[in-house]
């Protein structure tokens, strides 16, 4: 009797709601703030990125896979700025060589390629491919 | 960025209404959220992964994952010739940073990323002596942190490997499928930020889901499929050197 | 703390779970139901001849019973919520019906037949002590103060009962510890229906010895002969028990080197390396193969009472490490390996942390601190030889 009575006075109201567990932990666990706004988001506002990216081959890469998680800046734009990326280390972590990428990702061996400058110094990386004209200009790959 | 305040003062309002959508909170209040219209799923496309990491970043800062743990993480396997019950496999960091350039590079080598599976007969389920952790009715298996005790029964029990302890907190912690991001109608931060698309959310219950459509049309395989766990993260293009 | 790694873990599987006082967890409920089995022995076998040990066994496995649930609550992250197993428990885990098998084996099995066989002394206590120890034993009595023939009459077929219920009650709180692991599909070390048997039977051995050597160290504290024929019953039970412990051992050892399956490679490594000073030195040959050798030399050879005695001890003491041993292979090695069969890892234990040496240490030692408080309140000696003593010590 003292159990049962124990019982139903500590065990929480919504356990066995669902299942045997605590049917109130869904709602707590959906609650949690996200991090990362999505790019549809990002998309929302930065409409000339958007132009700019459908020209080129990272037109499938999504904003925050290079900018890290942004729902703070895009809850509050002005204020939260996301900060400089260094290209040297994001734009490496997909297109360094390494003989586990697919075969046909474009890959490079960055000391080879460019000899240690940042990759932004010949790409632009919302449209990455560098144009004839620029090559030309350059002098083609180093 | 070049923009125009007149730009801004047009374009800050739907920015505002496409985040409070996402804002909406608990599934109640999500709008036309129901549990019992999803059953969650993930496909993964190994000859797409590219080790870059970016999931493994991303789900670390989407859900404050501790240094050392980890709710998803990628391996790089190197098999030779045709010997694939000896695969050569490596995670430093779990991915998090990519992965070193190979000191040796013959025969096939490829990127896994690994999660939790979200099994429907979850035998992390079935151990938990008290109803921490459970599958939800759309199908996602969650950890309820205020009433695990931390025996790590369920840390034992899952083949895959994919529970830890979260130190902070002493109870058990996995990957929740970003479960507060599904609800609100995003996909999961892994596969939001996949510069490739080798990670993708599948509703298994949504016959349009295209992702569904997808496994109902090529050879797709699940991890350790003798344990019978109902394994709901799908491999496209799995070597059976993977572990 | 940096954890050296062999080969490739899944990342989340270097730190090791369940430490140390996970294996005195399934040594210590080990020793309970292997007591209870030998104390059984005189109550429901009736085999006379052990009747010496009865309340001693009895004694031993309340101390032990007593403990057991402490280096479990030293382990969980939220100790503050352990009541939850109680209040919400789900039915397919073998851990919390574990609970309620502990709480039956306690509550109704053990202390049930303690207060039954100590009634008599308990009432008699009750009317002679003064002071302090009369209140408290006026408190063990539950108010009942008939020792008529009649309700000691009650009390002995009560206590039959009991004991006859007792016996797979034993079983059960041992052998779910075993199912617990041997349940674990993911754990090739772990996962075999033969998990709880052979749990069952190396706990009857480790009680059996833990009895034995009680009996003979207190025997000797309390300057009284031993009584070798009691010992010579209790060693031949001991042996049997050992025969078959170590048959299931060696079935499965074979069975699984025969059939070679996957994850068969990297455990056999692991045995060979990490393991092998702990499973193959300690637990086989020092703890199993010795002591059973030790045990069967003296059925086999008629020893004096003095090397009987000094070959039982020494067979007990390895039999108590070898079972100890047989928990850690069982437990840290079932977590040194990777499930991927790719790699291994280190256990770290620490010393006085809350999950380290010193913890346990201590843990093992309560259990006698506990059952020396046992012992002065319900002695487990016979009324003479309680008088008789006390009458040489000057005390009530």
């Amino acid at each position: 009797m003292a159990f049962v009575l124990l019982r139903a006075a500590v065990v929480p109201k919504s356990f066995g709601e669902y299942g045997h567990y605590r049917g109130d932990a869904i709602a707590e666990i959906a609650s949690r703030p996200v991090a990362h706004a999505g790019h549809e988001v990002c998309e929302a506002c930065h409409t000339d990125v958007v132009e700019q990216k459908k020209l080129g081959k990272h037109v499938v890469v999504p904003c925050e896979a290079c900018h890290g998680a942004q729902a703070k800046h895009a809850d509050d734009p002005g204020t939260i700025k996301p900060p400089k990326i260094d290209t040297a280390l994001v734009c490496a972590r997909c297109h360094e060589a390494n003989s586990a990428k697919p075969k046909g990702f474009p890959q490079v061996a960055s000391a080879e390629h460019s000899g240690g400058l940042a990759c932004d110094t010949c790409h632009q990386p919302h449209k990455p491919k560098i144009e004839t004209e620029v090559k030309v200009a350059t002098g083609g790959k180093k | 960025m070049d923009i125009t305040r007149r730009r801004l003062l047009l374009l800050l309002p739907s920015a505002a209404v496409a985040w409070k959508f996402v804002q909406a909170g608990t599934p109640e209040a999500a709008p036309n959220y129901k549990t019992s219209e999803h059953w969650w799923g993930m496909l993964i496309d190994i000859p797409k992964c590219i080790g870059c990491g970016s999931c493994v970043r991303a789900c670390a800062a989407e859900n404050d994952v501790p240094d050392g743990y980890y709710r998803t993480w990628i391996e790089r396997y190197r098999v030779t010739d045709y010997a694939i019950e000896r695969p050569q496999v490596e995670s430093p960091d779990g991915g998090k940073q990519g992965f070193p350039l190979n000191q040796d590079a013959s025969g096939k080598n490829f990127f896994v990323p690994k999660l939790c599976n979200h099994c429907a007969d979850s035998p992390c389920t079935q151990v938990c002596p008290v109803g921490a952790t459970f599958v939800s009715p759309d199908g996602v298996v969650l950890v309820d942190k205020s009433y695990c005790l931390g025996c790590r029964y369920c840390v034992q029990a899952c083949p895959y490997g994919c529970r830890f302890i979260n130190p902070k907190t002493n109870t058990a912690e996995k990957c929740t499928l970003c479960y507060h991001r599904i609800t609100k109608g995003l996909t999961t931060a892994c596969a939001e930020v996949c510069p490739t698309g080798a990670r993708q959310l599948a509703d298994l219950k949504n016959p349009k889901d295209p992702i569904h459509e997808f496994l109902r049309t090529h050879s797709v395989q699940v991890l350790k499929p003798h344990m019978a766990t109902g394994a709901k993260v799908f491999y496209n293009g799995m070597d059976g050197s993977v572990r | 703390m940096q954890i050296p790694v062999e080969g490739f873990m899944y990342p989340n599987e270097v730190e090791l779970q369940w430490s140390v006082l996970i294996v005195l967890y399934p040594f210590i409920t080990g020793l309970v139901a292997g007591a209870f089995i030998l104390a059984s022995l005189e109550r429901v076998f009736r085999v006379d001849a052990v009747k010496p040990t009865y309340r001693l066994a009895l004694l031993t496995a309340l101390a032990f019973l007593l403990v057991a649930p402490l280096p479990l609550q030293l382990h969980l992250g939220h100790p503050e919520r352990s009541l939850e197993m109680y209040l919400t428990p789900h039915r397919s885990s073998a851990m919390a019906m574990f609970g309620f098998v502990y709480l039956w084996y306690l509550m109704a099995v053990l202390l049930l037949e303690i207060w039954l066989d100590y009634r008599r002394d308990i009432v008699r206590k009750s009317q002679t002590s003064t002071g302090l120890t009369r209140i408290l034993y006026k408190a063990l009595t539950l108010g009942s103060s008939n020792v008529s023939a009649r309700s000691l009459l009650i009390d002995e077929r009560l206590g039959y009962f009991i004991t006859l219920v007792g016996i797979p009650s034993a079983f059960l709180l041992h052998g779910y510890v075993g199912f617990i692991f041997g349940s674990v599909k993911a754990n090739p070390w772990w996962s075999s229906p033969l998990m709880p048997i052979v749990f069952i039977f190396s706990a009857m051995v480790s009680g059996i010895a833990a009895v034995m050597l009680l009996y003979m160290l207190s025997s000797r504290l309390r300057g009284k002969a031993i009584d070798v024929r009691c010992l010579d019953k209790i060693a031949q039970y001991l042996l049997y028990t050992f025969v078959i412990d170590f048959s299931l051992e060696m079935l499965d050892l074979i069975q699984r080197i025969y059939e070679a399956d996957e994850s068969f490679r990297s455990l056999d490594f692991m045995v060979h390396s990490r393991l092998w000073t702990s499973q193959v030195i300690v637990q086989i040959l020092l703890g199993t193969v010795t002591p059973i050798a030790l045990l069967g030399l003296t059925q086999l050879v008629k020893f004096s009472e003095v090397a009987r005695k000094r070959i039982y001890g020494l067979a007990g003491c390895l039999t108590v490490i070898g079972i100890f041993a047989m928990r850690w292979n069982v437990v840290i090695g079932g977590q040194l390996f990777s499930k991927s069969f790719l790699g291994y890892t280190t256990y770290k234990m620490g010393f006085a942390t809350r999950e380290g040496l010193l913890t346990a240490i201590l843990l093992m030692i309560l259990p006698f601190i506990i059952l020396w408080v046992l012992v002065k309140l319900l002695p487990p000696w016979t009324d003479s030889e309680a008088i008789s003593a006390s009458a040489a010590h000057g005390t009530t």
